[in-house]
């Protein structure tokens, strides 16, 4: 039953849910706390912009990404806090110009893009050897992160106006946040593409949140969270011969779905006093 | 002796609106309890965001112990407006006390023992300790009010400053409230500012008012002109339940 395993794309598919898992898993928490859906949105849209520009420059389009999504996440970051534009018209902006960008990149490039859709809407089952190496790489530099900046992002989350008068450099440590972010998203476009990447962003963390109040530990959980329904989400589109990365979406919702929809029956009949 | 406060012809602007006029203001006593009581609008939140440095006035200058805000942030605890929080943040009491000690910590490293014993001390103050590994959701109004002051003591401040700390809070845990800031002021300088006339009670030993200009005698009573000036229309005060009238009749329509 299990002799798919052997298959060297499906070992490589199940390694980069692994490595989607952990990076969203942790980077996703502070997504979901500190709600910045929407801004984290943005960053992985207007990164499509970074794979117009590999196809153009004719590179691997994940070193156009990485460059591209760090950029976004700067301007992003600068415009929202800093000018007078209402923070989500900016995202707004932001978001459909970088997509605009990788449009006309992809149209001056001679010729056919090949796997172009797998940037937009993900394969997991395409992953290239070299591609999870890079994606190991950025999992190393997200988890050091967070290992040190555990205290001050948590303060930057919970109340960045106290941490500012405490006199930390609040605006540089929200930038950096969302670089960190921009590099979440750049472990996550292989595995769902960039239309889907905000639901790994958030699906696995909202969930975890509904099990603890501690954020080390909805860390942990997400991360489980994540792998198993990817891994699922795999398995599915395998054997059912459908998208894997709009699978993996589809369990992670479900789920959720069935997860929140339950407790809330639980919540109701406890308060009920039944 | 330095000064606490000392603002010299502070004025505010958001666009072509005036928020803080003219301000000119001294605190030197390094202990005690001044109430800055307005409407709200009257620029009592941009007054506090200008004292901790968040806000630049665009004319005058503002000094905290002799230095400018940035400077002198060590020496301040800040106790914010708790309504627009997120009280379902996955976070406990004892996270949000070490908050307080951020600075003092210093950039990439763990939180000290020195960290922890202030931070313990702190919640021993608000009496809080006991509650420490609770999600800061699962306590009253008031216990989150006093874990917020705790979070403000753990910065070991010479200057504490809150922003509306009675609003939300029922009779009995205002009283408790002021006790505690009664306790507080005799080792620190603590301004509060509400635009409730009934938190001025007993333990505020100095009273200001503020509706874009200020107001503030050295004392414990506000003249009528005063008072009317900063809240735009007859105002009576009549404090703590004590049913005599504080201030004079005023006349209608006069």
């Amino acid at each position: 039953m299990f002799d798919f395993l052997q298959y060297s794309f499906i070992q490589n598919a199940l390694a980069a849910a692994v490595l989607a898992s952990i990076a969203c898993g942790i980077i996703g928490v502070y997504v979901v706390v500190k709600k910045i859906v929407f801004i984290s949105g943005g960053i992985a849209h207007a990164s499509f912009g970074g794979v117009g520009l590999g196809y153009y420059l004719g590179i691997n389009p994940m070193f156009g990404i990485l460059p591209f999504s760090l950029l976004s996440a700067l301007v992003m970051g600068t415009v929202s806090k800093k000018s007078k534009i209402p923070e989500d018209s900016a995202i707004g902006i932001l978001w459909s110009l970088g997509m605009a960008l990788g449009i006309i990149f992809v149209y001056l490039t001679p010729g056919y893009a090949p796997d172009l859709m797998t940037y937009l809407f993900g394969n997991i089952l395409t992953v290239p050897r070299s591609d999870l190496y890079f994606m190991l790489v950025l999992d190393i530099i997200i988890l050091g992160a967070v290992y040190l900046f555990y205290k001050e992002f948590l303060a930057l989350c919970f109340d960045e106006e106290f941490t500012t008068v405490q006199g930390l450099p609040t605006e540089k440590l929200y930038l950096f946040l969302l670089c960190i972010i921009a590099l979440t998203i750049v472990v996550l476009i292989k595995v769902v593409g960039i239309i889907l990447v905000i639901a790994l962003l958030t699906i696995p963390a909202s969930l975890s949140r509904k099990f603890t109040h501690n954020l080390k530990k909805m860390m942990l959980i997400s991360i489980v969270f994540g792998t198993v329904i990817s891994v699922t989400g795999i398995g599915l589109s395998y054997a059912l011969d459908v998208p894997s990365g709009a699978t993996i979406i589809l369990v992670l919702s479900l789920v959720y779905g069935f997860a929140v929809f339950g407790m809330e029956i639980l919540e109701s009949r406890r308060n009920s006093g039944a | 002796m330095e000064k606490v406060i000392e603002l010299k012809d502070v004025w505010v602007r958001y666009g072509t609106q005036t928020i803080l006029e003219a301000i000119n203001f001294e605190l030197k006593e390094p202990n005690g309890l001044l109430g800055i009581i307005g409407p709200n609008g009257g620029g009592k939140t941009t007054f506090l965001k200008v004292l901790l440095g968040l806000l630049k006035p665009y004319r005058g200058s503002v000094k905290l112990f002799g230095k400018p805000p940035e400077k002198s942030r060590e020496l301040v605890g800040y106790v914010p407006q708790y309504r627009g929080f997120d009280f379902d943040f996955p976070i406990s009491v004892w996270e949000v006390v070490l908050t307080g000690r951020i600075s003092h910590t210093g950039f990439l490293k763990k939180y000290r023992e020195e960290d922890k014993k202030a931070a313990e001390e702190a919640l021993k103050t608000v009496e809080m300790f006991q509650y420490k590994d609770r999600q800061i959701g699962q306590l009253s109004g008031g216990q989150r009010q006093r874990v917020f002051i705790a979070r403000a003591l753990a910065t070991n401040p010479k200057l504490l400053l809150l922003d509306e700390p009675n609003s939300g809070l029922d009779p009995h845990m205002q009283d408790e409230l002021y006790r505690l800031l009664n306790r507080l002021k005799q080792e620190m300088a603590v301004v509060m500012v509400t635009h409730d006339l009934s938190a001025v009670s007993v333990y505020v030993d100095k009273i200001a008012c503020l509706n874009r200009t200020f107001h503030y005698h050295n004392s414990r009573e506000i003249p009528v002109e005063d008072l009317e000036a900063t809240y735009q229309c007859p105002v009576e005060l009549i404090a703590h339940g004590i049913p005599h009238r504080v201030l004079e009749n005023h006349e209608e329509n006069s």
